[in-house]
């Protein structure tokens, strides 16, 4: 168990202190990190660069700077990031690559104040066509150009395809850490997932697989014990701050599966096989399937968390719904009916990275608690 | 009615009569209806004698009818949060009840009391990001509740001007999958002879809208801003016809004759001009216009009605890609800025009144940065408010009288 221990406690270091984590990348390596702004970014392309992908979601943190440039209905994730902004927080990042799939981020991208220079680049949205898989490797193709220009290095398709490679198995260690994690609810609480889940964005990811690795197959040496508590699935995009994941916690809840954009809907699934490296780092965008920020009619999202529910045993679903996330919000009242009709329970609490006391969210949390008690 | 003598007020109003007649008997005769977002490419559907709806026209004047709260509260009991667009909501509000009244054959109250325009239940919908991600996801959701085929054409955010071929291909392909999946869904070939004249119509309903536009260049200037955005309907609903190069023909013929006789929309009252950046205030139009007009303030620039000047070379479909992608709030800041900075010019306007508009992030946003590269290129001051397209509930009238008269006395100086 100590060495269970040891581990999580290393992860939640580096989750809570990412710039401390980008300090010891430098001194080990002499190379800087490369922001990776919220939500999906070719992490692949700054990692066959030798330099340190770190992500980039914002903090809990009072708004105040940040209302001087942005109207009070953008998201909250995105109020927390221009604050981070103003402050000079992403100074020491050597660039950071920007995605736009909302509008809030297209807009967003346009009024960066921090320092690093901005390379956005923009995802299609008619994704099941070919021809949007060749736009989008052209777009990484003058993300890579720009990024070779600002670290003054060359970054080859064969580095690519290795960064691929490794980033493939970060995200099999991680699917079967979330399978191992839901067995062992007692070790494995929420904030404890979500610290383990949260430190590889901002660490080496063959250093985070190995230490998730280890993780996973020390948790396989404990009996697995019946969970007296009940289990859910969270969607959305994040689960933050961390007073709302000690709320889910205090609750006696264990979080057995998630489908949050910070979470697994970054590593469900795989960077697929293809014709060349920014090929396949395209389609990976054409697969992902179920995020409200990547278009799709055939709307899977409720499916998907219907299966999630059946497929882990979950008593319910709790909607971690972004203040101000257009895109989430649109998705809810499609899945929501779908959900009910499949018979699984499920709340809704709002995520304001701002936050300070939780107490609405305790309450919701609670009754629903209760509700499932019955 | 006789076309040729018809004033244009009286074509405006006939033709949009006229179209949502079309497309009540196009569903009545089993025909397909698309209900379309504003700046979708309609050549396609038009090519294929589809009949089209067009969404936000149809919630705009919904709202311009103070009819958006009983829809609105109709998207709320589905689960539609108030932070949505709510051009969105009072659709998929809209959509409910003619889904109930399909369902049941009983027409739901809220419908028939609703001064909202009889257009039928669509039969597939097609969506254009080109004025906002929203029209995306909103549409998803037409798709799915109705279960009916989605087109889709993704215009990728121009993040650097100019626009790249490899942006422009991957939209032509997307028209030409446009072009298989409206052939699987009607069962007929598609017509390249037609289409191509399609396409030259809309350029010469084009030609006439941007024609319109010119006469805000006049100081005085007989065309008020606030008419244009009336005639913004035909524009949208119907520049792939003729019925909007014949009323906007007739309107600037009527301007033409207007500024010849000396006729001012504000006659000898226009002490400032003003751009107006965003969508009108639907629920308030008149408010919003007469507190301007009573502070002798012409509006004679907007780069609204301007996001349909989609001119292209007719057979050239990469020409139609850009025309579609290059809306300006679809580019990086530094073009908006000076897309709106010329809009500005163009209107000789004195100050920009920004319209922060709730329902809108990509047309809000940026509202303050792209008025700060204008007013510095150009040295006039601004002023925003806070409103909505359509809720009601998101505008202040005093407000913005407050800061109309706020700009006004900047303007003096």
């Amino acid at each position: 168990m100590s060495r269970i221990h040891d581990i999580i406690s290393q992860l939640e270091q580096v989750a809570s202190d990412p710039q401390k984590a980008i300090e010891s990348y430098k001194k080990e390596t002499g190379k800087g990190a490369v922001g990776i702004l919220y939500v999906y970014g070719p992490e692949e392309i700054v990692h066959a660069a030798g330099y340190l992908p770190v992500g980039l979601w914002g903090a809990n943190k009072t708004i105040t700077q940040a209302r001087a440039h942005l109207l009070p209905f953008a998201c909250s994730i995105m109020q927390s990031v221009m604050e981070l902004e103003c402050e000079g927080a992403y100074d020491t990042l050597e660039a950071v690559l920007f995605c736009v799939p909302c509008d809030t981020l297209k807009c967003m991208s346009q009024m960066w104040k921090g320092k690093a220079p901005v390379i956005t680049f923009t995802h299609p949205q008619n994704r099941k066509i070919a021809a949007a898989n060749d736009f989008l490797a052209e777009e990484y193709s003058l993300v890579r150009t720009k990024l070779e220009k600002i670290l003054n290095t060359k970054i080859t398709d064969e580095a690519i395809e290795r960064s691929i490679e490794v980033y493939n198995d970060n995200r099999k260690a991680m699917r079967d850490f979330c399978d191992t994690a839901a067995d062992h609810p007692e070790i494995i609480d929420p904030t404890v997932r979500h610290a383990v889940i949260k430190a590889r964005f901002f660490m080496e990811k063959s250093k985070h697989t190995a230490l998730v690795n280890e993780l996973i197959s020390e948790l396989k040496k404990q009996p697995i014990k019946p969970w007296t508590g009940k289990k859910v699935v969270l969607t959305g995009i994040m689960a933050e701050p961390a007073g709302l994941l000690d709320v889910i916690k205090n609750n006696g809840f264990a979080v057995v599966a998630d489908d949050l954009a910070q979470e697994s809907r970054q590593f469900r699934n795989d960077v697929p096989a293809g014709k060349s490296p920014l090929y396949r780092l395209a389609r990976w965008w054409q697969e992902l399937d179920g995020c409200s920020l990547a278009t799709d009619p055939t709307k899977p999202r409720g499916q998907m968390l219907i299966n999630l529910a059946d497929k882990y045993d979950a008593d319910g679903v709790i909607v971690c719904m972004m203040k101000f996330c257009d895109p989430e919000e649109f998705d809810y009242p499609i899945y929501y009916p779908q959900l009910h009709q499949a018979g699984i329970r499920n709340t809704m609490i709002e995520v304001d990275l701002e936050a300070r006391t939780f107490e609405q969210v305790n309450t919701r949390i609670e009754t629903f608690a209760e509700l499932l008690s019955r | 009615m006789n076309i040729e003598q018809a004033s244009a007020k009286e074509l405006l109003a006939h033709y949009q009569a006229k179209l949502d007649e079309e497309a009540r008997e196009a569903k009545k005769n089993g025909k397909l209806v698309c209900w379309s977002a504003s700046v979708a490419p309609p050549e396609m559907c038009v090519t294929m004698d589809i009949a089209m709806v067009y969404p936000e026209t149809h919630a705009a004047g919904i709202g311009a009818r103070k009819g958006a709260t009983d829809m609105l509260e109709v998207a709320a009991s589905k689960g539609y949060s108030i932070d949505n667009c709510s051009y969105a909501r009072v659709n998929l509000g809209y959509m409910e009840l003619l889904k109930q009244y399909a369902k049941t054959g009983v027409k739901p109250e809220l419908l028939a009391k609703s001064p909202a325009a009889d257009v039928p239940l669509p039969d597939l919908v097609i969506t254009c990001n080109n004025i906002c991600n929203t029209l995306l996801k909103w549409y998803e959701n037409l798709a799915a509740e109705l279960n009916i085929p989605c087109i889709v054409i993704d215009v990728p955010f121009n993040h650097d001007m100019p626009i790249p071929d490899y942006s422009k291909r991957y939209i032509v392909k997307q028209f030409e999958h446009a072009i298989s999946q409206l052939e699987g869904i009607t069962g007929k070939r598609f017509d390249y002879d037609k289409f191509l004249e399609v396409q030259k119509q809309t350029q010469r309903s084009v030609a006439q809208w941007k024609r319109i536009a010119s006469f805000l260049q006049n100081e005085p200037s007989p065309l008020n801003g606030f008419d244009f955005f009336n005639y913004m309907a035909l524009i949208v609903c119907a520049r792939s016809r003729d019925y909007a190069e014949i009323t906007f023909k007739k309107f600037a013929d009527e301007l033409e004759e207007k500024l010849q006789k000396g006729i001012y929309a504000f006659g000898d009252n226009e002490k400032s001009r003003v751009t107006w950046e965003g969508i009108a205030v639907w629920p308030y139009l008149g408010h919003t216009f007469k507190t301007l007009k009573n502070a002798g303030a012409l509006m004679t620039g907007s780069a609204y009605p301007g996001m349909w000047n989609l001119e292209y070379t007719p057979g050239d479909l990469m020409s139609m890609a850009e025309a579609y992608t290059r809306i300006y709030i679809n580019t990086c800041l530094e073009n908006r800025g000076k897309e709106l900075a010329a809009v500005a010019e163009q209107g000789k306007c004195d100050g920009l009144l920004l319209h922060n508009n709730r329902s809108c992030k990509l047309m809000s946003l940026l509202n303050f940065q792209t008025a700060e590269l204008v007013s510095k290129k150009l040295q006039i001051p601004y002023a925003a408010f806070d409103g909505d397209q359509t809720d009601p509930s998101n505008f202040a009238p005093a407000q913005y009288d407050t800061r109309v008269q706020s700009l006004c006395e900047m303007m003096k100086k």
